[in-house]
């Protein structure tokens, strides 16, 4: 029982003592134990190393043999490919060569005349040119003829203002108002009045007055048959001396409007016109403008004109008027000549011999 | 009492009515000088003013007149037929009164007559009622007229020529029938000669006679041109007169605007120059058939086109555009220089030389101007833009244009750009690649892929260094830079 007791007082000492062997053993057991655990792992880590460095580099000889492989192979294609399109580019260029040569040939040839239209361009600016200069050479000439008209026209009027004042012409004794004698040498106007012939009234306006018939007033009264003055007398002119009838008088006396006659409001030859009518319109309905003429006595100095079937040259044809056989005595019937049937009429053998003048020809 | 008519005809009355009433019984007087002066009372009032003119009317005149139009003497026909053709000027309702009255027999038989007044009497009647419409001039070519007037266009006496012309012209404008029948008349062998009358009354006549007829149809021009008139018409356009150039410029205008042969016609025979020389020396309406006859030519074709071009009408039509006053003239300028520049870029260089463009674009731009105006100057820079690579000209376009032209111009600028690099240089140092960074212009729109095929003309850092805001960007970098401290 001691020892029981004795072990029992210890029990925990030695349970401590015992846990404390225990666990000393086991530190040193766990270091132990992992140091010999490291130590392994580092050689199963160096084999594995190994292999699969081997592994590596099987690998990386196989990879490497099939990328060369797949990279010849795209190379291939990609040379291909290239040397295609080389080809094409080069083809296609000449192609290109040909078709513009073609190109430039047809539409040179067959659409498109280049130098013809630069020709055609250059003719037609000629033309215009050509155009331009001989417009303008027929407006200078229709400048020249108008000028020359003008000046023509002008030196009429001159001539005629001259010939009008011609009385202005300077005298030996007194000089003209052209002809000043403070003047170095004449006025021009001077030396055209001396070349001027005088005017007369009556050259001024000569028209050809056609005959109007009286009745057509209007006509008549027209500045043709009377003629007025232009100007018309100033108003405050001075009453002329004179036993003078009143001015209105006297122009209404002077241009009373013409009241014909009977007599002359018809022409004088009115009849002779008649009958001319009369005549004109018988001679439309004739046919034959030579007269008849009924009597023998009309005809007598006429000639006889025998006609063409019954005469010819040696005079007239016997046949038919004084014998009626044939000439052929072969074709004749019978020996005997014809004998008149009816004797001839007692009644014309005393024609024209009678005393009487009854139905002769006078 | 007739002469104080005669005499007092500016006096307005104060009843038609009345004076017709009065002088209607005068017609029927047994002295003829009466009736001849109330007949001629009547004319005088009826051609002062359309009322009284249908005042003659309804006074039931007219069948009277008409009456003894057939058997009066020559002073009587005369002044009958001054009545009919101053009641038939005012109005196609006055005319056709005329025409129902049975007034066109007795005038065609006036036609006839020996006396040259009474037939030009007869003719300038005859004329005016045919003026007014179709069916007008119908019927005075039914009355059988149309012969009767060729005769007497072949009569010595230089008035009645001239009124017979007038007549045929104003026959024949009216429909292409009418003016066949003038031709089938054997007209245009008379005119034609009458062409080289030194009257110039006279060959105005003739020549609005010869473009009325020319103007309907190609076979039409094709008789007139084959009458010879070329060069002869050419001398026409060279005369004192204006309106004998007017008239001779529209007629090669009318023969020109139907095909291209016929232009070619013209253009051989130097008539292009001569219209161009005749539009220098004219101003206002007198220019504009050359105007238009120039661009007739040119809208053929291009080699036409270039014919109008050395023939130097290009700096002529521009002289037009920027001088003349009206608003109808310069559009027709317009056009016809867009005619001219729109056929190749040869073309549109001749036309943007001359500097027309800014002319045009300020037209069109100008709340002045008419619509028709605007249309066609905003039409010839389309036409011509489209087709002009001549860069000085279209620089100044980059700055005022408004966008929808600015557009074509900016296109163009594309087109040209990428192939010549004296124009790229050039383009950098007028500024004109900064002006188009500063368009702003839609994602997407073809003005953005023109401006960027432009950009891509240039290497980057230009295209930054002139894009806006550069020195705004440079001036950040500088700010944010760290110098190197070491």
């Amino acid at each position: 029982m001691a020892t029981l007791a004795r072990l029992q007082a210890r029990s925990t000492f030695v349970a401590h003592q015992y846990y404390y062997r225990n666990s000393v053993v086991d530190v040193f057991r766990k270091k132990e134990y992992d140091a010999a655990v490291k130590i392994q792992s580092w050689f199963r880590g160096c084999q594995v190393r190994a292999y699969i460095r081997y592994l590596h580099r099987i690998a990386t000889v196989i990879q490497k043999w099939w990328r060369g492989y797949s990279g010849r192979e795209e190379y291939r294609l990609l040379v291909k490919f290239a040397s295609c399109a080389m080809k094409m580019n080069f083809y296609n260029a000449m192609a290109v060569r040909i078709q513009r040569r073609w190109r430039g040939y047809r539409i040179r040839k067959y659409c498109f005349n280049y130098f013809y239209l630069k020709e055609y361009l250059r003719a037609v600016s000629e033309t215009n040119d050509a155009i331009r200069e001989a417009l303008e050479e027929f407006a200078e000439m229709k400048e020249r003829e108008e000028k020359k008209a003008d000046l023509e026209r002008e030196e009429k009027e001159r001539d005629y203002q001259a010939r009008k004042m011609h009385y202005l012409l300077s005298t030996k004794q007194i000089p003209g108002i052209y002809n000043s004698p403070f003047r170095k040498d004449p006025d021009p106007w001077e030396l055209r009045l001396q070349k001027a012939k005088p005017l007369t009234s009556q050259r001024s306006k000569v028209k050809d007055k056609h005959w109007v018939s009286p009745n057509s007033w209007l006509e008549c009264t027209s500045a043709r048959s009377f003629p007025r003055s232009e100007v018309l007398p100033p108003i405050d002119r001075k009453q002329c001396q004179g036993p003078f009838r009143d001015i209105t008088e006297v122009l209404e006396q002077r241009y009373k409007p013409l009241e014909p006659t009977l007599r002359v409001a018809e022409p004088i030859n009115e009849l002779n016109v008649a009958r001319e009518e009369f005549r004109r319109q018988e001679w439309m309905r004739n046919v034959n403008d030579n007269m008849f003429l009924p009597f023998s006595t009309y005809h007598k100095n006429k000639k006889y004109t025998p006609l063409m079937h019954s005469s010819s040259k040696y005079g007239p044809n016997s046949y038919g008027s004084r014998h009626f056989r044939d000439e052929n005595p072969k074709k004749w019937i019978c020996d005997k000549d014809f004998q008149t049937v009816l004797p001839s009429f007692d009644l014309f053998s005393k024609y024209g011999k009678l005393y009487s003048k009854a139905g002769q020809i006078i | 009492m007739h002469s104080f008519t005669k005499d007092q005809s500016p006096w307005i009355p104060n009843g038609p009515a009345g004076v017709m009433s009065l002088l209607r019984p005068l017609l029927l007087d047994v002295v003829p000088t009466i009736q001849q002066t109330a007949a001629l009372a009547l004319g005088r009032l009826a051609n002062y003013n359309d009322d009284l003119a249908e005042a003659v009317v309804k006074g039931d005149i007219l069948p009277q007149l008409v009456y003894s139009l057939a058997e009066q003497n020559r002073f009587y026909k005369k002044a009958a037929a001054f009545v009919l053709r101053a009641v038939g000027k005012h109005s196609p309702q006055l005319a056709q009164a005329i025409v129902d009255c049975g007034a066109l027999d007795t005038l065609v038989i006036c036609l006839e007559d020996f006396d040259p007044g009474v037939k030009e009497a007869a003719a300038w009647a005859l004329g005016y009622i045919a003026r007014h419409n179709a069916e007008l001039s119908q019927a005075v070519v039914d009355a059988g007229a149309v012969p009767l007037l060729v005769l007497c266009i072949q009569e010595p006496e230089i008035a009645l020529k001239r009124i017979a012309a007038s007549a045929l012209s104003d026959i024949s404008k009216h429909s292409p029938e009418l003016a066949q029948t003038v031709v089938d008349a054997g007209a245009i062998a008379h005119l034609a000669q009458m062409i080289l009358n030194p009257d110039s009354k006279l060959k105005r006549q003739v020549l609005s006679a010869l473009s009325q007829i020319a103007k309907h149809s190609v076979d039409l021009a094709e008789m007139v041109v084959e009458a010879e008139i070329f060069p002869v018409v050419l001398t026409c356009l060279k005369d004192k007169d204006e309106y004998v150039k007017k008239n001779a410029s529209t007629l090669i205008r009318e023969i020109a605007k139907h095909t291209p042969e016929l232009s070619q016609l013209i253009v051989n025979a130097g008539g292009v120059a001569a219209v161009i020389d005749c539009i220098g020396s004219c101003k206002g309406n007198i220019r504009l058939p050359g105007i238009m006859m120039l661009g007739y030519v040119a809208a053929h074709s291009e080699n036409l086109a270039m014919a109008v071009i050395i023939s130097k009408g290009v700096p002529q039509l521009s002289v037009c555009l920027s001088e003349e006053p009206e608003d109808h003239i310069k559009a027709a300028a317009a056009w016809a220089l867009g005619q001219i520049g729109r056929h190749t870029p040869e073309h549109a260089r001749a036309v943007a030389v001359t500097n027309t463009l800014p002319v045009l674009l300020s037209l069109y731009m100008s709340t002045e101007s008419s619509e028709d105006l605007q249309v066609k100057s905003k039409k010839a820079i389309k036409n011509i833009l489209q087709k002009c690579t001549y860069l000085p000209a279209l620089e100044p376009f980059l700055y005022d244009a408004p966008p929808n032209i600015l557009k074509h111009v900016v296109g163009q600028f594309s087109k040209v750009l990428p192939h010549d690099s004296k124009a790229r240089r050039l383009f950098v140092t007028s500024g004109g690649l900064k002006k188009v960074q500063e368009i702003k212009a839609e994602p997407g729109s073809l003005l953005q892929e023109y401006i960027n095929s432009i950009n891509n003309c240039y290497p980057e850092e230009i295209v930054r260094y002139y894009s806006p805001g550069y020195s705004d960007t440079l001036l950040q970098r500088v700010d944010s830079y760290q110098p190197l401290t070491n």
